[in-house]
């Protein structure tokens, strides 16, 4: 930004110092045509004057509108008018300053001459301001796609570390590593149970709809895991029906929200806690309830959807373009979630 | 005898740093705790030389456990992942281990703490615990103590801070509790778009103002909804009009 406004402080020194040696230039020719210098420095004053206000006009355009590709006839037409509005201008204010018979008769004879300089130099300006704003605008664009695509790039990165669940299976790993040491069999149960869930995790696609049964028995492996992590502290209750249990939802839907009312099951009160998990078919939904208890002295659950819902509403979302398929509750010191997922 | 208590929620971990421990010499395991507020009862109890504490924890984390203590023990931290602790641990070079961890790398955390003298692990403590945001629950409540109990404040409840000595004063619409940390601590901690420091001993809930009165020269006065008058310096003005959007 301060790179931005220093180098367009340049153009306007740039700019400055132009008009400086026009007025100038003017000012010395038309002392060689035989005036003194007073009335040749006020010629070459207004003259100048006038011209960069054409310039600054046509450059403030282009500043805020840059012309397509069709439309440079446009940008010709404001250049002719400009430098006809410049020399007009010169034409009936100059009279005022000398009203010898001689000057106004050579300023009547150098209009046209006026006219033209006055055109080539706007024009210059044009082209001059037309090739500083495009590539000002090209480096902006430059930097908002490397920002989008940075931003992209993160989100990426964000997704494959929710994926692997770090916290999950580091401390999973540390389990392991104490029953090596004095129960090696359930150390050796414990390993199996994360590889499978690890593999169910790694094989299934995010548009895949699978039955609540064979969604329930992924779960049940992370809850078995859990259980071993937390011990005596941590019951599950789920319970469903056959009808719902062949109904279909997609893949790894249950998961995030399981480890979320653990989570905060867990770790908002130090009692013991029950994650209670029921499903029923209900007029064309499969509609699968999540509860965990919470401190509501406490703690103020996020109305609406916490973090890691977020992720579930996106993918209901994305899969049947409705937003209401994920509600909240808290009430009781009880939290409650409710997913519906359409049946076909 | 260096007496050592190990604060973890899951009884595996516990296991493990014990297990560690066992046969090394000038060691003695005095307790396991479950959970922070165990942890802080057993520490008052027990005076320990060296505390193993994990970071997340029911309730209270292991941060939250240390800045309600009078005494700081020496702390050997153990996580999983945590990115915000890490950086701090890193930041202040205070001994951690990242589980799994092994018997050798345990080793030498004690090592480390053995040869440090006790001015030097008291200071790394205190710098860690100044660090903001330890970890994103500090975003959301401030655990006091009040007399003997701890209390868990949610910070939707907090009306606003206050400066007061080596303190600061949490006032809510309960009541008020002292907590031992600075302003600038709770500024960078709470989320910027609901806490505002408007003066140099005052940060408020942006939500709970309801009007701003002109106040002598260039300063104002913030009249909250509880009825409490916070003024409002020249720059602390500037600062609540652009977060309000005014």
């Amino acid at each position: 930004m301060s790179n931005q406004t220093a180098s367009s402080l340049k153009l306007d020194w740039a700019f400055a110092g132009c008009g400086v040696a026009w007025f100038g230039l003017q000012s010395y020719i038309i002392h060689s045509f035989g005036f003194d210098w007073y009335t040749a420095s006020i010629d070459g004053l207004v003259s100048t004057m006038l011209l960069a206000a054409a310039c600054w006009l046509i450059n403030n355009n282009l500043r805020y509108y840059q012309p397509g590709k069709g439309s440079y006839i446009n940008l010709f037409i404001w250049c002719v008018a400009l430098a006809g509005f410049s020399m007009a201008g010169s034409r009936y204010c100059l009279p005022f300053i000398s009203a010898q018979n001689t000057y106004v008769n050579f300023l009547s004879q150098s209009l046209v001459i006026r006219f033209f300089t006055n055109f080539l130099a706007i024009g210059w300006m044009a082209m001059i301001s037309l090739i500083w704003f495009s590539q000002i605008d090209h480096k902006e664009n430059e930097k908002r796609k490397g920002e989008a695509e940075r931003l992209a790039r993160e989100a990426e990165l964000y997704n494959l570390r929710q994926q692997l669940q770090p916290h999950f299976l580091f401390n999973s790993l540390n389990s392991i590593n104490a029953l090596i040491g004095f129960k090696p069999d359930e150390a050796r149960k414990m390993i199996h149970q994360l590889s499978d869930f690890l593999r169910g995790t790694l094989k299934k696609d995010d548009q895949q709809l699978v039955p609540l049964t064979e969604e329930l028995t992924h779960l049940q492996l992370y809850l078995d895991i859990e259980k071993v992590r937390f011990g005596h502290r941590l019951n599950t209750e789920i319970s469903c029906d056959n009808l719902c249990g062949s109904s279909m939802l997609p893949a790894l839907l249950l998961q995030p929200i399981v480890e979320n009312a653990i989570k905060f099951g867990l770790y908002d009160t130090t009692d013991d806690v029950t994650i209670s998990l029921r499903g029923e078919l209900e007029d064309g939904y499969l509609v699968i309830m999540v509860q965990n208890p919470y401190d509501a002295k406490t703690t103020r659950p996020r109305t609406g959807t916490g973090f890691g819902l977020r992720g579930v509403q996106r993918r209901l979302y994305l899969l049947f373009a409705r937003n209401d398929l994920v509600e909240t509750h808290a009430n009781d010191d009880i939290f409650t979630t409710i997913i519906k997922v359409p049946q076909a | 005898m260096k007496r050592v208590l190990i604060i973890d929620d899951e009884p595996l971990a516990r296991m493990v740093v014990r297990e560690y421990l066992q046969g090394m010499d000038g060691i003695e395991v005095v307790q396991e705790c479950g959970d922070g507020f165990e942890g802080i009862k057993a520490i008052n109890l027990h005076k320990p030389d060296l505390v193993f504490l994990d970071v997340q924890m029911p309730k209270i984390n292991g941060f939250e456990m240390l800045e309600l203590l009078e005494q700081q023990p020496a702390v050997i931290f153990a996580t999983a992942f945590d990115e915000y602790a890490i950086k701090a641990f890193e930041a202040h070079a205070v001994d951690y281990l990242l589980k799994p961890f092994s018997k050798e790398r345990l080793q030498k955390a004690v090592e480390k703490y053995l040869g440090q003298t006790p001015a030097q692990t008291k200071k790394q403590n205190e710098e860690l615990l100044e660090s903001p945001a330890l970890s994103p629950a500090q975003h959301e409540r401030i655990v006091v103590k009040t007399g003997t109990k701890v209390k868990i404040i949610p910070v939707q409840d907090v009306l606003y801070l206050e400066a007061d000595d080596d303190y600061v004063s949490i006032h809510t619409a309960e009541g008020s509790y002292l907590k031992n940390k600075t302003m600038g601590f709770f500024e960078q901690t709470l989320d910027p778009r609901y806490f505002v420091r408007v003066h140099r001993s005052f940060i408020v809930s942006v939500q709970e103002i309801t009007r701003i009165d002109p106040y002598e020269k260039d300063a104002h006065l913030a009249i909250l909804k509880s009825g409490a008058k916070i003024p409002v310096s020249k720059s602390g003005y500037a600062k609540l009009k652009q977060v309000l959007g005014i």
